[in-house]
């Protein structure tokens, strides 16, 4: 089924559309606030700390008086791109490993497959916490932990496909003409595969939020000063005596990304899989 | 995915073992009964070593110096008291030491104490046994000698104003093995039992030999507890008596608990790696001194629990600190301005600060800091760190900008001060200043109190006029006490003194 | 036979690839594990002592060899951080750790099954919405933050459960269950959402079957059907959602244990981390590889049993 005829039956699929606004909604907030934020998302007044829902700030006040609304905005900014990256990262590599793997077989393939079986022995949580402990934290290792860990999903989906498609007739038929396997593999197969791909490409990108939050959470990850979704939990976390109603703007921002992202998904795996 | 079914089939063979097996475990929250006799407090860490000689870690002293003891021991002020010697004469020269033990002491093991096991310990701990010496600082004996079964004798290589201090070290008794696994020691309490990462349980010494120290509670469970939400819950429960507490978890608990509070003689500062630019230009480091407001991160982050410091002393430490210097560094922008100016950083400048991850308040502090030096144009970025990576790139490296720590304080103020001697190996602000080397050196063998204390009030001035660090305030000690648990007492150095804890009754 | 020789060779091997990487890791990264024991305050003289007794003053390769060894003899070591044998510090955690697998297991299956029963029949229904998109929320909302917003309601709120640390079943089974509750919850709450959809999924397969139809055009009733022919045949699905649920628990969940203070596996694994416990860490990344390959290995060995058809080649 092509990618276009996909993309119309998901649009009338409920599910599809509620997670769409979902996304669509968190997607406006990162994108209105790289223009506009209602205050300077550091800045802090003291004075007004964890202060409650009001018109003055709609989302309340964190522990140092900075504006919840505004973090929410930015730190949108950063669920958007760790969640983007790693998916890109996972997708290239995982998908050059499981296309190598899938296309050539043998031997390749019985090596690359027991790397991967290694990685997945190898508990993701505890891959993560050692890369950042190795190369410390920011943005570019969090999305190098992550992607790492989410190669062996497309890594697999990839290779399952291109074991499929390598003896199809069409593939035959380019080899025939000539092709080079770069142009069978790249041309050909691949555009079989992409609906599959997309399909985990989004659930990777619910899942790499939902790890960017507990990785923030623990204290790995985003550094402070910087909005993450996860970062800004833990904070509430300390403050719930206090302020109970803090902790709910972080959960609910995370939530809202992951459910979006994982209703597309799955409406995207059903109309690929049943039509 | 669907490759998993026999994990259930494992996890029901394991069930009866799980439940059978959580026997085995120890308790971890007291049942809760309103048993008068046992007092559960918290601690933050685990500790390093059960033995003395093993141990270095603050909280493990603070739990441990209920079982031990030392020739000498502190009051509340810090001052040097009699411990295991009664008293103590030291010869002119300052070389010799003689100390007149107690009698009649005996070790939780049964053993008698004589002078016998004061020759072992300090033997051990200078390395005059032919062993390597266990302690640097015990490296100043020359030789010890027990001139009766209770005289003990030390003579030094050269006098050292510090020695004195020294002797809080525990003896230990002769010939026992065990102190790592099972602890000795004649102190008001006795060991029970330590189950890692949950616990440490003393029980009162029923034979101590001073009545007037003698515990009026029987036993002290202390519970190891890393995550401060938790104390706040494990004290609303009732699986705690006392706690010492975040600041800002105080004023939750008010009503329920006694909060009681007092400076911990510790120093929360912003330290600036004076070996490197920008920080290498003393006009800089004042510069940062006057753009951070010290109230803010006082109100803010520690709940108005702590107390401004304008040097690397705390106020508590009354003989020795320098009030002269409060007011030093208030606020002032204009002022921090023009040093910069003067400095050629006007424009401002950008730097790290690596802040161990697991102190959310050093975090916080971060936080405020950034935010006040923004209109200096100074651009702070904080990097958060492990505490192990901390410990070897901050610590031991100096391989860092700026960072922010609160190290705790010692009796002796040569400790705290000796943090910035050019030739101390763990000086990680690589701060140097040949006039303040030497007054220290001098302050080490001075022996007359009042000069020495003198002498520590001129290093605290020079540390304040160079800005050495940006010091920041000494975060109070909050511990909150069931309302019935009284005789709470707060020390300069870490200790949890539970012979005076007692419940009051209706 | 040659193919399980095969399958434990390959185990074998999997695990001293995991050990080897994890030993490698841990001599880049910074941190002297004598240093963060003692402290700030360490004497340079205790340093270098510790620092012997470890054993780290020698080469790191023999050092490898060393622990290999006492692996193949079934010694893990000892934790540098705790002093104890590695083995006794993982019985203590796996305890903790299996007891809240069980409890959150039993809490999945009373949600999951019925409700993805329910769901398979009403799906269609405009009242099955709320339900359904329950189940997809429960899928998307992390552990630790239902764990957090629980703590926020039922704990700060409204006192009914403890907020933090562990209770032995053995001093009050009460207070224990009470001090599970809460973590319990917070993993089933995604656990039971994965179990609903599978229920859901498989029963309607189920009933599209032809032995369904023909079993309901003898007039055979429908809860009869449901009973003895699709639930039986659906087991498989739930089964292998129990068992990715086990895996997850039992590998310890280091958020959810984290913020509840359970002194379980996700918590060993935290704290051996950061104090650099080597040993400890050793034992956690093979009992974790372990329990991984074990699980997908069984696996295999069981479905070849049930269906005879699946047999490998």
């Amino acid at each position: 089924m092509g990618f276009q005829r996909v993309m119309q039956r998901c649009l009338h699929k409920g599910t599809f559309l509620l997670g769409a606004a979902m996304v669509g909604l968190m997607l406006l907030l990162m994108t209105v606030g790289l223009f506009y934020t209602p205050y300077d998302p550091e800045a802090m007044d003291t004075q007004h700390a964890l202060a409650f829902f009001s018109p003055a700030h709609p989302l309340g006040t964190d522990q140092f008086g900075r504006d919840v609304l505004s973090r929410v905005m930015v730190g949108a900014r950063y669920s958007f791109l760790v969640g983007a990256l790693t998916v890109v990262f996972g997708l290239v590599l995982g998908g050059v490993v499981g296309a190598v793997a899938g296309y050539y077989g043998g031997k390749i393939d019985e090596v690359v497959m027991k790397l991967i079986d290694v990685q997945m022995a190898f508990p993701g949580v505890l891959l993560a916490l050692m890369l950042i402990a190795v190369f410390g934290n920011g943005l570019q290792n969090l999305v190098l932990a992550l992607g790492l860990m989410s190669v062996p999903r497309f890594a697999r989906i990839a290779r399952g496909g291109f074991l499929q498609y390598r003896d199809a007739e069409f593939v035959k038929a380019a080899r025939a003409r000539g092709a080079g396997d770069g142009r069978i593999l790249f041309r050909h197969i691949l555009p079989h595969l992409t609906p599959e791909l997309v399909v985990t490409g989004a659930l990777g990108f619910a899942g790499a939020v939902m790890s960017e939050a507990g990785l923030s959470y623990l204290g790995l990850g985003m550094e402070p000063t910087t909005p993450s979704f996860g970062r800004m939990l833990s904070e509430a976390q300390g403050e719930m005596l206090q302020a109970w109603w803090y902790v709910l703007i972080p959960a609910a921002a995370i939530t809202l990304l992951v459910m979006g992202f994982n209703l597309m998904g799955d409406a995207l795996q059903e109309v690929t899989r049943h039509g | 995915m669907k490759k998993r079914v026999l994990g259930l089939v494992l996890a029901f063979c394991l069930l009866p073992v799980v439940f059978a097996g959580c026997g085995s475990q120890g308790e971890t929250a007291s049942s809760g009964e309103a048993d008068t006799a046992v007092v559960r407090m918290n601690i933050g860490s685990e500790p390093d070593s059960l033995d003395p000689w093993q141990s270095a870690a603050t909280d493990t002293e603070a739990i441990f110096h209920n079982v031990f003891e030392g020739l000498c021991s502190f009051d509340e002020t810090g001052a040097i008291v009699p411990g295991l010697a009664q008293r103590w004469e030291v010869a002119s020269d300052g070389l010799t030491y003689t100390f007149f033990l107690r009698e009649g002491v005996q070790f939780h093991n049964g053993k008698e104490f004589t002078a016998e096991d004061a020759v072992y310990t300090y033997n051990r701990l200078a390395g005059l046994d032919g062993e390597e010496p266990l302690s640097s600082d015990f490296t100043v004996v020359e030789s010890v000698e027990a001139s009766d079964e209770h005289t003990f004798v030390v003579h030094l290589k050269q006098p050292s104003a510090a020695f004195l201090a020294l002797n809080i070290e525990p003896i230990l008794p002769e010939g026992y093995e065990e102190q790592a696994t099972h602890p000795v020691g004649t102190g008001p309490f006795r060991f029970v039992e330590y189950t890692p990462a949950q616990r440490v349980v003393l029980e009162k010494n029923p034979d101590y030999y001073d009545q007037e120290k003698m515990p009026r509670i029987d036993r002290a469970e202390i519970y190891i507890m890393t995550d401060p939400a938790a104390v706040v819950s494990a004290l609303q429960s009732g699986s705690l008596d006392v706690a010492s507490i975040e600041a800002d978890d105080a004023q939750v608990l008010e009503g329920q608990f006694d909060i009681v509070n007092a400076p911990q003689n510790m120093v929360q500062i912003l330290a600036l790696n004076n070996s490197q630019a920008p920080f290498d230009d003393v006009r800089v480091r004042q510069a940062i001194s006057y753009a951070v407001d010290k109230d803010q991160i006082v109100d803010s982050v520690f709940g108005g629990y702590a107390t401004k410091l304008y040097t690397n002393f705390s106020p508590v430490m009354e003989t020795y600190y320098n009030d002269s210097l409060e007011g030093t560094y208030d606020t002032d922008l204009e002022k921090a301005q023009a040093l910069l100016d003067e400095a050629g950083l006007g424009d401002g400048f950008t730097f790290t600060v690596k802040v161990p991850s697991n102190y959310q308040p050093h975090i916080d502090t971060a936080q405020i800091l950034a935010q006040q030096l923004r209109p200096l144009q100074i651009t702070m970025e904080i990097e958060t760190v492990e505490w192990a990576t901390w410990l070897e790139d901050v610590y031991t490296n100096a391989n860092y900008q700026g960072t922010i720590i609160g190290l705790s304080g010692k009796l002796d103020p040569q400790d705290v001060l000796g943090r910035f001697a050019s030739d101390y190996d763990r000086n990680f602000y690589r701060y140097s200043n040949p006039e303040y080397d030497q007054l220290l050196a001098s302050a080490a063998t001075e022996l007359d109190p009042e000069a020495r204390a003198e002498t520590y009030k001129r290093c605290q001035e020079i540390l304040t006029q160079d800005a050495a660090g940006v010091f920041l305030c000494d975060p109070n000690l909050v511990v909150a006490c069931r309302k019935d648990l009284k005789g709470y007492t707060f020390y300069p150095v870490g200790f949890l003194d539970f012979s005076k804890l007692y419940y009051e009754t209706a | 036979m040659a193919y399980y020789v095969r399958k434990v060779a390959g185990f074998l091997v999997t695990l001293f690839l995991v050990s080897l990487l994890t030993f490698l890791v841990f001599q880049i990264l910074p941190g002297d594990p004598a240093r963060v024991i003692l402290g700030v305050d360490a004497d340079p003289l205790q340093l270098q002592q510790l620092r012997e007794e470890l054993g780290m003053d020698r080469p790191a390769p023999l050092r490898f060899l060393e622990w290999l060894g006492g692996v193949l003899r079934g010694d893990l070591g000892t934790s540098y951080r705790y002093h104890q044998p590695v083995s006794a510090l993982l019985g203590s955690a796996l305890g903790v750790t299996a007891q809240l697998a069980v409890y959150a297991l039993v809490l999945t299956a009373a949600v999951g099954l019925p409700v993805g029963i329910w769901l398979a029949h009403h799906s269609k229904k405009k009242y099955a919405l709320p339900v359904s998109l329950l189940s997809q929320l429960g899928l998307s909302v992390p552990s630790f933050c239902v764990g957090v917003l629980l703590v926020s309601v039922f704990s700060v709120g409204l006192g009914w459960f403890p907020s933090m640390g562990y209770t032995p079943f053995s001093q009050d089974p009460l207070a224990c269950v009470k001090s599970l509750t809460l973590p319990a919850v917070s993993i089933a709450f995604g656990s039971a959402a994965v179990l609903i959809r599978y229920v859901q999924a498989s029963i309607l397969e189920q009933e599209g079957q032809e032995y369904v139809k023909t079993a309901r055009s003898k007039g055979v009733p429908g809860s009869r059907i449901l009973r003895v022919h699709v639930l039986r045949n659906s087991l498989i699905p739930v089964l292998t959602v129990f068992g990715m649920t086990i895996t997850d628990v039992l590998g310890g969940s280091i958020l959810v244990e984290n913020l509840f203070s359970l002194p379980g596996i996700g918590r060993l694994i935290a704290t051996s981390i950061n104090s650099r416990d080597l040993p400890l860490i050793q034992g956690l990344v093979l009992y974790l590889a372990a329990l991984v390959v074990v699980c997908n290995f069984g696996v295999d060995l069981f479905y070849s049993v049930v269906d005879p058809r699946i047999r490998r080649k």
